[in-house]
């Protein structure tokens, strides 16, 4: 078990460097530098001498096996360095955004695993019918609606219903928890379809599996009630594959809603990277994929494990 | 593809199109929904390759006279800020639509298809540095590698098909990886190679055409992905670029700022796409059923 872990999480390290070698010459290759960016306004301080000597400032000067052994060697002690565009360290300027992101991904999955569970096992005892069939529809339904856009819809029926606008200003919980609500809710909901209708259909199909299992005939054969049957022998065995599916949705929700985030105005971290990558801030936007990876890395390595934790069939390799 | 096989022995002494007709009844009887979906798909294509001659307007003409006009006789789903009628932009939005789709969804699936299945054929090193290599490709996410190939690339179609393909072909590599896995281990394999074929010959000729119930799966998902996809990065100015009438592009901008005195122009394209999508993904499921034995057994 412990020789497991430990060999998986040396397997982690190829990837990330991998991915951060990755970035590292993605944002190299993308045309135009911070520097040239910064200086686009006042032309009569873009002399070559100001854009080298800001080169040299930011360090951009050095050749690129360089700066990126800098880089690396900053990582290795947990410092991510600071952004070349505002000059505040990376923690702080990822702090605030994070916070934004995590909370809108918790909710979301509040909403999904509320709608998902009760409709994915509803589907499946009814399967064929026209329930299973409102259900099906309504979760493919779901995969095929673009989030950003229901945002839209929403914020429309909102002001054309109720002559309301959400708070478009972010307020922390813990300053104000109604305010925050009013305006995280919206985009959760938005988000939640959607990742209640992949979640939905994992549900379905898991306990489809489940319900042809021999030991739920056995249950039945024993006069289990069926409410028993369902909570203690069914769902039980069914939830793994939809844990699955939500902690890897969980992860995608931490760095990938980017449009999402546009429509409601939430400066998430799929905002900040989109500015960062605008603007050639290669220290954050390099720092921002690393987090995200290490994110999605993590959450793999998590789900393998509780799925032995809490499937005994699997064992470790 | 077991259906072909059951309805060949049912009717023994068919023509071969007699056949595949017979194998669509079956799909439309067994699966409306499916059968629906494809029906949308294929009126989705219709629209696209038709475009010129169903658009009632000119996707690019603006008419100062009839700006953030209500739909009307005139033009049925109003018109945007600048006097251009909503419907035929939808209308050659379509086309954007579908070509994105498909060449998104064509190349992303067999060039997938093809590494994994390579992948799982030679296993060992060669196995596990493609794993590797698709691992870290797996671990960016989607929508942000598309982001940064088009932020080298430059906006426009044929990037955004780019943008949109490359991170997907790491997803199908790990599906027919796990396919061809188990195909590998058949005596077919090992004969074809006893016979002295090359690895490229094997690969190509004995082991993909028998993942090819995965792969029409994953084909037919990544489609509806690949239109989202393209709506969000056109959606953010980084996928289509203006005047190029393209679904995502047109909720942008004035579609928000305008929302609420011109709602349709933020209503119909996101009903374009979503009905599109709901299409393909409708058929997709019931091809995944009609193709997938272990499904079909239930």
């Amino acid at each position: 078990m412990i020789k497991y872990i430990v060999k998986r999480i040396l397997l982690m390290i190829p990837t990330l460097l991998g991915v951060a070698v990755l970035i590292f010459f993605l944002m190299r290759v993308v045309p135009g530098d911070i520097v040239e960016l910064r200086f686009m306004g006042d032309s009569a301080f873009a002399s070559k001498d100001n854009l080298d000597k800001e080169r040299a400032r930011l360090g951009l000067d050095q050749p690129l096996w360089q700066q990126f052994v800098t880089w690396m060697t900053g990582i290795i002690r947990l410092d991510f360095g600071t952004s070349m565009w505002t000059g505040a360290p990376i923690i702080e300027e990822i702090k605030l955004r994070a916070a934004l992101s995590f909370q809108l991904a918790v909710m979301a999955t509040f909403i999904a695993v509320v709608l998902a569970i009760p409709m994915g096992v509803v589907a499946a005892l009814k399967q064929d019918t026209w329930v299973d069939y409102a259900v099906r529809i309504f979760s493919i339904a779901g995969l095929a609606t673009p989030s950003f856009w229901l945002g839209i819809v929403f914020i429309l029926l909102l002001l054309i219903v109720f002559h309301w606008l959400p708070p478009m200003v972010y307020t922390p919980f813990w300053v104000n928890p109604w305010q925050n609500m009013l305006q995280l809710i919206w985009p959760a909901l938005a988000v939640g379809y959607r990742y209640s209708a992949v979640a939905t259909r994992m549900t379905r199909s898991a306990m489809l599996e489940v319900l042809r299992e021999d030991y739920i005939r056995t249950a039945r054969a024993k006069g289990l009630w069926q409410r028993l049957i369902l909570s203690r022998h069914a769902l039980k065995n069914a939830m793994l594959p939809v844990l699955t599916v939500i902690a890897l949705e969980f992860a995608f929700l931490m760095g990938g809603l980017v449009v999402t985030e546009q429509v409601f105005n939430l400066n998430g971290l799929g905002m900040l990277f989109v500015e960062s990558v605008a603007r050639r801030d290669y220290t954050l936007t390099q720092a921002l994929v690393m987090l995200v990876a290490f994110v999605f890395i993590f959450v793999n390595f998590a789900v393998d494990l509780m799925y032995a934790w809490l499937d005994p069939r699997i064992r470790f390799r | 593809m077991a259906i072909q096989r059951a309805a060949a022995s049912d009717i023994p002494d068919v023509s071969g199109r007699r056949r595949w007709l017979t194998e669509v009844g079956d799909f439309c009887r067994h699966r409306p929904l499916g059968a629906i979906g494809a029906a949308v798909v294929v009126l989705n294509l219709l629209v696209g390759v038709g475009a010129d001659v169903i658009a009632p307007y000119d996707p690019l003409a603006t008419d100062y006279g009839a700006m953030l006009a209500a739909p009307s006789a005139a033009h049925w789903l109003g018109t945007d800020a600048f006097g251009r009628d909503v419907l035929s932009r939808i209308v050659y939005g379509s086309r954007t639509a579908m070509l994105v789709g498909f060449a998104c969804a064509f190349f992303g699936a067999t060039i997938g298809a093809v590494i994994g299945v390579t992948s799982a054929y030679f296993a060992g090193r060669v196995d596990l540095l493609i794993q590797r290599v698709m691992d870290i490709f797996l671990a960016f996410p989607l929508i942000i590698l598309a982001l940064a190939v088009v932020s080298i690339l430059g906006t426009g179609v044929t990037n955004v098909i780019m943008a949109i393909t490359i991170p997907m072909i790491p997803r199908a590599a790990l599906v027919a990886r796990s396919s061809a896995l188990a195909i590998r281990e058949l005596p077919y394999v090992d004969a074809a190679r006893a016979a002295g074929f090359r690895h490229r010959r094997i690969i190509l000729r004995h082991m993909l055409p028998n993942v090819m119930a995965p792969y029409l799966i994953m084909l037919t998902a990544y489609l509806g992905q690949a239109i989202l996809l393209e709506a969000s990065l056109s959606f953010l100015g980084l996928g289509v670029s203006e005047p190029t009438p393209a679904w995502g592009l047109m909720l942008r901008g004035a579609a928000v700022q305008f929302a609420e005195a011109a709602p349709w122009m933020a209503i119909f394209p996101g009903l374009a796409i979503s009905l599109a999508v709901f299409a393909f993904n409708l058929f997709g499921d019931s091809l995944r059923d009609a193709l997938d034995p272990r499904l079909r057994t239930q």
